[in-house]
């Protein structure tokens, strides 16, 4: 019998990732308001130390999904509805693996390293460019513009299967919505 | 006449002990004055565009040397824009009041070989301050080359008070390094 619900592990690094990803979000989009000051720098390197740590959870995420098969979409669930699902979720992980990176590089093109825990430098994948570093801003905004979208999509869809479909779908990620037998 | 010519073959060769090459004309575009400042823990390079130098060396005569620049703060590339609007402010440089910084040499020390320790007086923001800083000294293509760095503390100076004497946002060390080219004096 195929599992009913994601693995413990997956549950815990999904959620994690919810909450990181929400507060680099929202921290991210309002950063560059904040006058300059020693409280701005500080915030962009927690942003920038948040964003590799996320990235580095994408990456486990993604091995620990490679060992471990999700339990299957209902089978009454449309076909394109399956199609459409899976399209999303490769998109989130594509997202979450592309914004950081384009942090990263953004950070290098504008001169500033990212060292991650002001302990460990990443190496500067690009030399100081300005118009590159504006660039790449509009470039990490626009991934971000989209993953919020998509996030949007992905809840809007978890909720329209908990509570029009009353399927088991949100149950396999929040283990405490599941019915009691 | 073979002695006349070894005589003028002597004097070709004495000409330039008897006329020890002095290093005085400062050379801006080929000299360079740039600084490491921390953030976060992240080297951000910055430099000076504009500095001027009157010096004179001559490397057979090292403790008579004498060196004073003259530094446009105005001129100032902190590593971003946004660095670049704030450190002419109050809390930085106050460049309205001090637009300018100076070092006056006291004292150049050879150490042997092309090392050699410059001591002089900087003055940044009306407060000046002791440094030593070793230095390099070689001939290239004709022109002297001085290369050296020193480590200063921006609050020595009052460079960056207020909120910003924070120094574990903004290290209070500053890292400096300097390469002077001078051509040899006419």
């Amino acid at each position: 019998m195929p599992p009913l619900r994601y693995t413990s592990t997956a549950i815990a690094l999904h959620w994690i990732m919810a909450f990181l990803l929400l507060g680099l979000f929202a921290v991210g989009t309002n950063m560059h308001d904040l006058p300059l000051s020693p409280w701005k720098l500080k915030v962009y390197s927690w942003h920038k130390w948040a964003g590799v740590t996320a990235f580095l959870l994408v990456l486990a995420r993604l091995a620990w999904r490679i060992g471990h098969r999700p339990p299957p979409l209902p089978a009454a669930m449309p076909r394109w509805q399956q199609t459409a699902a899976h399209g999303l979720h490769h998109l989130l992980y594509l997202l979450m693996l592309a914004i950081p990176l384009s942090g990263w590089l953004m950070s290098s093109a504008k001169g500033f390293q990212t060292v991650w825990f002001g302990v460990l430098p990443l190496p500067d994948l690009l030399g100081k460019d300005e118009a590159l570093g504006d660039m790449l801003k509009g470039v990490h905004m626009g991934l971000n513009g989209t993953l919020f979208l998509l996030v949007l999509a992905h809840i809007g869809a978890a909720l329209k299967h908990h509570l029009i479909d009353k399927d088991d779908i949100l149950a396999r990620m929040l283990p405490f919505l599941a019915k009691q037998p | 006449m073979t002695r006349l010519l070894s005589l003028a073959t002597a004097l070709a060769l004495a000409a330039p002990a008897a006329h020890a090459v002095e290093y005085g004309e400062f050379l801006a575009d080929k000299s360079s004055l740039g600084f490491v400042s921390r953030q976060m823990g992240v080297p951000v390079e910055g430099r000076f565009r504009k500095f001027s130098a009157s010096l004179s060396f001559d490397p057979a005569r090292p403790a008579a040397a004498s060196a004073r620049f003259e530094l446009d703060l105005a001129s100032v590339d902190a590593g971003s824009r946004d660095a670049n609007d704030e450190v002419v402010g109050k809390a930085w440089f106050n460049l309205k009041a001090f637009p300018g910084a100076s070092f006056v040499s006291t004292a150049v020390k050879p150490l042997g070989g092309e090392r050699y320790e410059l001591a002089g007086k900087l003055t940044i923001k009306g407060k000046t301050q002791d440094i030593v800083a070793p230095m390099s000294f070689r001939q290239e293509a004709g022109n002297g080359v001085f290369d050296g760095a020193f480590t200063l503390k921006r609050l020595d100076f009052a460079v960056g008070d207020g909120v910003w004497s924070d120094v574990s946002t903004v290290a209070n060390e500053v890292h400096i390094k300097f390469r002077i080219v001078a051509a040899p004096r006419k």
